[in-house]
């Protein structure tokens, strides 16, 4: 996804090495997915919907 | 002794040779208080012997502060992945913070291939929404090493 926007750097983040990082974003589970520190991903989904959740916020809206 | 069993090397080999552009691993590292830093560097030297096409070029995290600000780097081990297009160094904007191990390391290969030349794997309609993202996003994906 970063690869394909210029407005998305994306981190795959260690989460036994850096438990101060998994704590501060409460990762119960992974994979765990944290979009600019609101919105929350918590397991694996269909690309589809993990694209739409994990965008949906920051995206221009139809029309504009 | 190789941490890739043969048949693996084989088949990473064999990927590598679709690669278009040269890939550069920046290895963001230090000497001190880094447990897993030489791990990483000892994953990331079994690739280049797989592919000209790969490089590893160490910064050192203490020395190179700006260079660490650059990438968004705040600790190590840490990986950004960059590539040459047309002469000029482009970041992938793809980053592995803490050691590549275990799945971890399947998709530092996915990023390889990507940042050099493999298409997007992404759908159509995925695209077509990256493509209408107009504001700084950050992800974090947390995965653990199994």
């Amino acid at each position: 996804m970063a690869f394909a926007s210029p407005h998305i750097t994306a981190y795959a983040v260690e989460a036994t090495e850096y438990p101060d990082l998994a704590r501060r974003y409460r990762v119960t589970g992974v994979p765990k997915t944290v979009v600019n520190e609101t919105v929350e991903i918590l397991g694996a989904l269909p690309e589809p919907d993990f694209v739409t959740q994990a965008l949906s916020e920051f995206t221009m809206k139809d029309g504009n | 002794m190789s941490l890739i069993t043969p048949a693996d090397q084989t088949k990473l080999t064999e990927a590598f040779a679709d690669l278009t552009r040269s890939v550069t691993l920046l290895f963001f590292t230090q000497t001190l208080d880094c447990e897993t830093c030489l791990q990483t560097r000892q994953i990331l030297d079994e690739l280049p012997p797989l592919s000209g096409r790969i490089a590893i070029e160490e910064v050192n995290f203490v020395l190179e502060k700006d260079k660490a600000a650059q990438y968004g780097i705040d600790r190590v081990p840490a990986i950004a992945v960059v590539y040459d297009e047309a002469g000029e160094r482009r970041d992938s904007r793809i980053r592995f913070l803490g050691a590549p191990a275990g799945y971890e390391f399947v998709s530092l290969i996915q990023a390889v291939l990507l940042a050099g030349g493999r298409s997007s794997n992404l759908s159509a309609p995925s695209l077509a929404h990256l493509a209408a993202v107009d504001k700084p996003v950050t992800m974090q994906v947390f995965t653990t090493p199994t």
